[in-house]
């Protein structure tokens, strides 16, 4: 049924019929309304959970890394600094293959002090061996809660999930969203049902040291788990399609593909933004595509690659920055395209809530035209 | 031995755990020398050393960790630590 809602509150409902059995988590903005949400939920009797209460980020998901090694189906939410805060516990949750799906409600991290969006804060953890699904609008947002925890619990995965939608420009607006019924959820999503799980009964230890011999084996094992998972991204898109007529299928999503000739590469809301351009431009006769990155993690290199053969040239927009080196996407883009003789342009933009316009996206287009990239887009001269 | 998913492991399983990786050197024990005392049994940290029907010792070295504990306080000087190629 569609119900025009706030990004959270939509979030928040659906994570509601995902039917966690703890929540964990440490308001923080712009996420907060998620967590009370669910706090008023569990309040009011219309989510059988355990909500436990903390006094960090850090203490947040450790509880959800004991409850989910308990056998619970485990939730918790954060963005930017609380999220650094969990940087330790991410890790640990999955090298001991804990299947925890946290949203991030993305934004900058400091300092400078910002509340504002951008990719930054869940990007810096995408070495930690989380799934990381980016939504570009609410009801996408909604719906890869389904997914990721379908994804997560699956036993040849068993990986914890980010599910990350833009701070304010998705959290905070309200648009339609076609929700779910409970039946519905609970034909799609099974009981979490671990193979082992803490229980003073039959004593088990998670996350036991690794010996030099060891350690290297761990890691791949954990690898491999990521990249094989694709797999059971695509089956849970493709089931979830089928059920409810919304295929995510796909890891990455072609917009005007077929004979672009300079193509954008983006993740979140701003493809809305980049779609709401290239219509503009193809009416203009501009032969322009979007390539959205839905999965970031494991990254889709071969359907990358695959999609953007046909370009002659590709514009990466970085709402992040690896310091030092380029933005994140563009580097993974560039090495999905290593070889192929395309040229990729990275441009940083948006950060710290910079909003990215239509006439933005077609000046990027046109310095990609001129071969001009690998660069900040929208610095303010007068005050550097 | 798979590994366990997770880094996951039952209890009591320190025999599992085979610390002789650990070692760079390796006792050589020559029971030549050897006056059967058994102080090289009673200070090993890793209890690693038995004693054969013929009452002489030697270390089990998939636990042995290489300490030398047991070269320094071998009254005879019979165990010699030598570093190990792995």
């Amino acid at each position: 049924m569609l119900e025009i809602t706030e990004g959270s509150m939509a979030v928040a409902e659906a994570v509601r019929l995902c039917r966690p059995q703890v929540v964990s988590a440490y308001p923080i903005t712009p996420q907060t309304h998620i967590v009370e949400a669910l706090a008023d939920m569990v309040a009011n009797g219309k989510l059988d959970a355990d909500y436990i209460t903390v006094e960090s980020e850090f203490s947040a998901l450790s509880a959800c890394l004991g409850a989910s090694a308990a056998g619970s189906r485990t939730y918790s939410a954060t963005t930017s600094q609380g999220l650094a805060l969990m940087f330790e516990v991410c890790f640990n949750v999955a090298g001991m293959r804990l299947p925890i799906v946290m949203t991030i409600a993305n934004r900058a991290l400091g300092a400078p002090l910002s509340i504002w969006n951008d990719q930054q804060d869940s990007i810096a953890l995408r070495d930690a061996g989380w799934l990381q699904f980016y939504a570009e609008d609410n009801q996408e947002a909604t719906d890869l809660h389904y997914i990721a925890y379908k994804v997560a619990e699956n036993p040849t995965v068993m990986l914890p999930a980010m599910v990350c939608f833009d701070g304010f420009i998705l959290s905070h607006t309200y648009e339609p969203v076609d929700m779910l019924t409970q039946e519905d959820a609970d034909k799609y999503l099974p009981k979490f049902a671990p193979a082992e799980r803490l229980d003073a009964a039959d004593p088990i230890s998670f996350g036991m040291y690794a010996t030099p011999e060891y350690y290297l084996e761990f890691r791949y094992e954990s690898d491999k788990a990521l990249k094989d998972a694709k797999s059971v991204i695509q089956a849970a898109g493709k089931e979830f399609g089928k059920l409810f007529g919304r295929d995510y299928s796909a890891m990455v999503e072609g917009y005007q593909l077929a004979d672009a000739e300079t193509v954008i590469v983006a993740m979140g809301s701003i493809c809305g933004t980049v779609k709401d351009t290239i219509d503009e431009m193809r009416t203009e006769g501009k032969k322009v595509g979007l390539l959205k990155i839905r999965v970031f993690r494991p990254f889709p290199t071969g359907d990358v690659a695959k999609a953007l053969k046909g370009a002659k040239r590709v514009a990466v927009l970085d709402k992040n920055i690896s310091l030092g080196a380029k933005g994140a996407v563009a580097l993974e883009v560039k090495d999905a395209l290593y070889g192929s003789g395309i040229p990729v342009y990275d441009y940083i933009l948006g950060l710290g809530g910079r909003d990215v316009r239509k006439k933005d996206i077609r000046e990027i287009v046109s310095l990609a035209g001129e071969g001009t990239g690998d660069q900040f887009f929208g610095l303010r001269k007068e005050v550097l | 031995m798979a590994l366990a998913v997770g880094c996951r492991a039952r209890p009591g399983k320190a025999r599992d755990n085979k610390t002789g990786s650990w070692r760079v050197f390796k006792p050589l024990f020559d029971h030549g020398k050897c006056s059967k005392c058994g102080t090289c049994q009673i200070i090993c940290p890793e209890s690693c050393i038995t004693e054969d029907a013929d009452g002489f010792f030697d270390p089990d070295c998939a636990y042995c960790k290489g300490c030398g504990m047991c070269a320094t306080e071998c009254p005879k000087d019979a165990i010699e630590m030598k570093q190990e190629e792995k």
